[in-house]
C-alpha cells in the first residue's frame, strides 16, 4: 500500500529492498557507511545527506566505505559488474566526475558493443547535482548532458519518490551501466510511494499536466517549477502540456512529439547550461521532427552559460524559476478568447 | 414542493478534494427528475456524471464549464419552478457564506484502508457503514477496491459494507498461490470469518461474481443473497483479449485500448485511470499473479467455471445486472440466470455499470438488499 515518504526515503528504500532480494547489490562510495570501524553503527552518518543510512547495520559486508579516489572505486564498480555483482556506486557529487570518466565512458559504456553483446556491465552511479544549496561552482552542476552524450550509458533523472524509487529500483535491475542523478534540494520532496518494490520503464515519459495549448518539457526539479508555472498559467486560461522525460537517454521521443503535434508551441525548462544541453537538444528534436506542426517559435529556459555563482543573490537568479517558465509560454501562448 | 436543494460538488473516493465541470448536460428551466444526468465531471482519477439527487427544475448553474470546484461546493440547485428568484438567490448566498470546505489533511470522514490477515495472507479492505447487515464488494479482474467508489456510500447508508482487495490485486499480497477458484473463495469466507461475519450479502464483478458464487456454493449459510453484475461463471465466451491485453500491456500506449474496453464511453478511460492501473500492474508480483489467475479462471481465453446452475439450486435471492453494451462477458449470458433470479439490463452501460451508471446500479443495488 502507498503511503507519503520523501525523495531521499524513496531512494533508501529502493537499495534496501533491491539487497535483501539480491545478494549480488553491493553499495560503496565515499561515507556510504560513514560508521565503519565504530561501535556506534546506528549513528553511521549513511552518506554526506544521509541518504544510505540504515543499510551497513543490515548489510555489513555489502556497504563500503571507499578512499577518496573515484578513479578507483567506479573502476571497481565497472570491474565488479563484469564479474557478475550489481554494484551501486556513489559519486558524491557529479562535479567530481571528472577524475573518474576514463572509467564510465570509456570502460563500462564500451564493454557491451566491444564484446559483441556478450558482456555485461549492470552497474548504477547514483550521485548528486544540481544548484539551490549555496554549494557553490564545484558541488552544484548539472551534468547529465555529458553522459547523456555517450553511447552504452543510461541516464534518469527522477523528479518525484514515486519516480525515484521505481527508477532506482529498475536502474539495479538493467544489465547496462546506468548514472542515477539526484538533485539536493528535492531530497526532502514528500510524495506517494507504495510500500512494495515496483519498476518504472526507461524511455518513458510522465504527463505531469494534461493541456492542449503549449508543451514544456521539463526535467529533475524543473518538473515542479513547469508545473507550478502551469497552474498559474492554466487560471490565465492558458492550458499546459507538462511532460517530464524521466530519462534523457533513452528519451521518449513520442510523447514528446506527440504533445506538440497537438499544442504546435513547446517550451523547454532545464537546468543543465543552454550550450550543447537537455534544453538545446529537446528543442532540436522537435525542430527537426516536428517542424510543420510548430504555430511559435520554441523556447528554452536554462541557466546562463556561467559556472553556477556561490553568491545567494547570484544563485537564486542563476536557477530558471516559476515565473521565467510562464514568461516563457506567455511569449508564445494565444489566450483562449474570453 | 417548495424546498430549495443545493446539488454540491461529490466526493468520489477518499482522495477527491475538487472536481472539474467538463460539461453541462441539463440547462437551466430543464424539469429534472431524481437520477437525470445533471453535468459531467472529471476528478483527479476518473470523469464521472453527477446525477440529480432529487426531482424538480433545474434553476441556477453556478459553475462555469473548466473550473474546479472544492468537495462539496456549491454546483447547481433545483427547486421547484413556484420558488422565487429572490428566494434562490438568498439561498445560494446563505450557502456560500455557512460552506466549509474540507481542510487538507483534516481526518477523512471514511476509514483509509486497513488489513487484516487471512490464511497467512495480507488482505486489504474499507469498511463503511455503521448498521445493517453485512454487505461484502468483490471486484473484478486486475481491478481493486476502488472500483466501489461510488457504490460504497450509496448502500452504506443502510449497511455494513466491506469492499476487500482479492488476493493479487490493490493492497493486499501480490502472492495468489493456488491461484484457483477455490482457493479466492476460502480467502473471501476467511475474511467473513475474521469478521465475524455470519451471513453477508455478496456484490460481485466479473470475476468477483463468481468468486461470491464459489463461496456460497463452499458454505450457502454465509451468503445471504448474491448480486451478479457482468459476472462471470454464467457461461464459456469472453473476450479473450481483453484479459490477454491487460495481462500483456506494459504501458500507456498498449494498456489504454485495454481499459476502453471495459466501457461503453471510451472516454471514462482518462490518463489518471491508465496510470493507476500501470502503477499497479508494475508492483513486483502482480505479473505472476495476474497470468497464474488468468491461466488458472481464463485458460485459453475461455471461462473454465461455469457454476450457475449449481448455485441455482441453492436457491439464494440473486440480482443480476449487466450493462447492454458490455464488450468484455456478452450481456446475453443474464439469460442463463438462475430462475428466481431478479434480471437488469442498464442501458448505455458497459462491462461496469457500478462505474459508468452508479445511480442506477445503486437503485437497484438498494431495493434488492431491501427485499423488496
Amino acid at each position: 500500500m502507498a503511503r507519503t515518504i520523501s525523495y531521499q526515503q524513496a531512494i533508501n528504500e529502493a537499495l534496501a529492498q533491491e539487497m535483501r532480494r539480491d545478494p549480488a547489490v553491493v553499495v560503496f562510495g565515499e561515507d556510504v557507511a560513514g560508521g565503519m570501524g565504530t561501535e556506534q553503527d546506528k549513528d553511521a552518518w549513511g552518506g554526506v545527506l544521509g541518504v544510505t543510512k540504515g543499510l551497513w547495520p543490515e548489510f555489513p559486508d555489502r556497504v563500503l566505505d571507499t578512499p577518496i579516489s573515484e578513479s578507483a572505486y567506479i573502476g571497481a564498480a565497472a570491474g565488479a559488474a563484469s564479474a557478475g555483482l550489481r554494484p551501486v556506486a556513489e559519486l558524491m557529487f557529479v562535479d567530481f566526475m571528472g577524475v573518474c570518466f576514463d572509467q564510465i565512458f570509456n570502460q563500462a559504456a564500451k564493454f557491451k558493443y566491444m564484446f559483441g553483446g556478450k558482456a555485461k556491465t549492470p552497474m548504477v552511479i547514483r550521485t548528486m547535482y544540481g544548484a539551490g544549496i549555496r554549494a557553490a561552482s564545484q558541488h552544484s552542476q548539472t551534468l547529465y548532458p555529458l553522459f547523456t552524450h555517450i553511447p552504452g550509458l543510461k541516464v534518469v533523472v527522477p523528479a518525484t519518490p514515486y519516480d525515484a524509487k521505481g527508477l532506482l529500483i529498475q536502474a539495479i535491475r538493467d544489465d547496462d551501466p546506468v548514472i542515477f542523478f539526484e538533485h539536493k534540494v528535492l531530497y526532502t520532496l514528500q510524495g506517494e510511494v507504495p510500500e512494495e518494490a515496483y519498476t518504472i520503464p526507461f524511455g518513458e515519459a510522465e504527463i505531469v499536466r494534461e493541456g492542449d495549448d503549449v508543451t514544456i518539457v521539463a526535467l529533475g526539479r524543473m518538473v515542479h517549477m513547469a508545473a507550478q508555472a502551469a497552474d498559474t498559467l492554466a487560471a490565465e486560461g492558458v492550458g499546459c502540456e507538462v511532460i517530464d522525460p524521466r530519462t534523457t537517454s533513452p528519451l521518449d521521443e513520442e510523447t514528446i512529439l506527440e504533445s506538440v503535434e497537438r499544442t504546435g508551441r513547446l517550451v523547454v525548462v532545464d537546468e543543465s547550461g543552454p550550450r550543447c544541453g537537455m534544453a538545446a537538444d529537446i528543442a532540436s528534436l522537435v525542430a527537426t521532427r516536428a517542424f510543420g506542426a510548430l504555430r511559435a517559435p520554441i523556447r528554452t529556459v536554462t541557466p546562463p552559460h556561467t559556472p553556477v555563482p556561490f553568491s545567494p543573490v547570484l544563485e537564486d537568479a542563476y536557477v530558471p524559476g516559476a515565473a521565467r517558465v510562464a514568461e516563457a509560454v506567455r511569449s508564445i501562448a494565444v489566450k483562449e478568447s474570453v | 414542493m417548495t424546498e430549495i436543494h443545493p446539488v454540491g460538488m461529490p466526493k468520489w473516493g477518499l482522495s477527491m478534494t475538487k472536481g472539474q465541470i467538463i460539461d453541462w448536460i441539463a440547462e437551466v428551466g430543464d424539469e429534472i427528475a431524481a437520477g437525470d444526468d445533471l453535468v459531467e465531471i472529471e476528478t483527479e482519477k476518473i470523469n464521472g456524471v453527477l446525477e440529480s439527487p432529487v426531482g424538480g427544475v433545474l434553476r441556477r448553474r453556478l459553475v462555469e464549464k473548466g473550473s474546479w470546484v472544492p468537495v462539496s461546493g456549491l454546483v447547481a440547485v433545483i427547486a421547484d419552478p413556484s420558488v422565487p428568484e429572490e428566494e434562490i438567490d438568498r439561498f445560494v448566498e446563505e450557502y456560500r457564506a455557512s460552506w466549509v470546505p474540507e481542510e487538507e489533511g483534516e481526518e477523512p470522514a471514511e476509514a483509509g484502508p486497513e488489513t487484516v490477515e487471512v490464511g497467512g495472507r495480507t488482505i486489504s479492505y474499507v469498511r463503511q457503514g455503521e448498521s445493517g447487515d453485512a454487505v461484502v464488494l468483490l471486484h473484478g479482474f486486475g481491478g481493486d477496491l476502488g472500483n466501489w467508489l461510488f457504490t460504497m456510500p450509496a448502500l452504506a447508508e443502510r449497511h455494513r459494507v466491506y469492499a476487500l482487495d482479492l488476493p493479487g490485486h490493490g493492497g493486499s499480497d501480490k502472492s495468489v498461490e493456488p491461484g484457483d477458484l477455490n482457493s479466492l473463495a476460502r480467502t473471501l469466507l476467511g475474511f467473513l470469518a475474521v469478521h465475524g461475519i455470519d451471513r453477508a450479502h455478496l456484490v460481485g464483478h466479473s470475476m468477483g461474481g463468481l468468486v461470491a458464487m464459489a463461496a456460497a456454493l463452499r458454505d450457502p449459510r454465509c451468503v445471504a443473497s448474491l448480486a451478479l453484475i457482468a459476472t462471470a461463471g454464467f457461461g464459456t465466451e469472453m473476450n479473450a483479449a481483453y484479459i490477454d491485453g491487460f495481462v500483456r500491456a506494459t504501458g500507456r500506449r498498449d494498456l489504454t485500448p485495454v481499459l476502453r474496453l471495459l466501457f461503453a464511453d471510451p472516454d471514462a478511460v482518462t490518463r489518471r485511470l491508465v496510470d493507476d492501473v500501470l502503477k499497479y500492474k508494475r508492483l513486483d508480483g502482480v505479473d505472476a499473479a495476474l497470468r497464474l489467475l488468468a491461466g488458472e479462471l481464463f485458460p485459453g481465453g475461455a471461462q473454465r467455471h461455469v457454476p450457475v446452475d449449481e448455485v441455482a439450486r441453492l436457491e439464494i435471492p440473486t440480482l443480476v445486472l449487466w450493462g447492454d453494451r458490455d464488450q468484455i462477458i456478452p450481456p446475453s449470458h443474464a439469460s442463463r440466470a438462475p430462475a428466481h433470479a431478479r434480471i437488469d439490463l442498464i442501458e448505455g452501460a458497459g462491462h461496469s455499470p457500478h462505474i459508468e451508471k452508479p445511480a442506477d446500479v445503486n437503485r437497484l443495488l438498494a431495493s434488492f438488499l431491501a427485499g423488496e
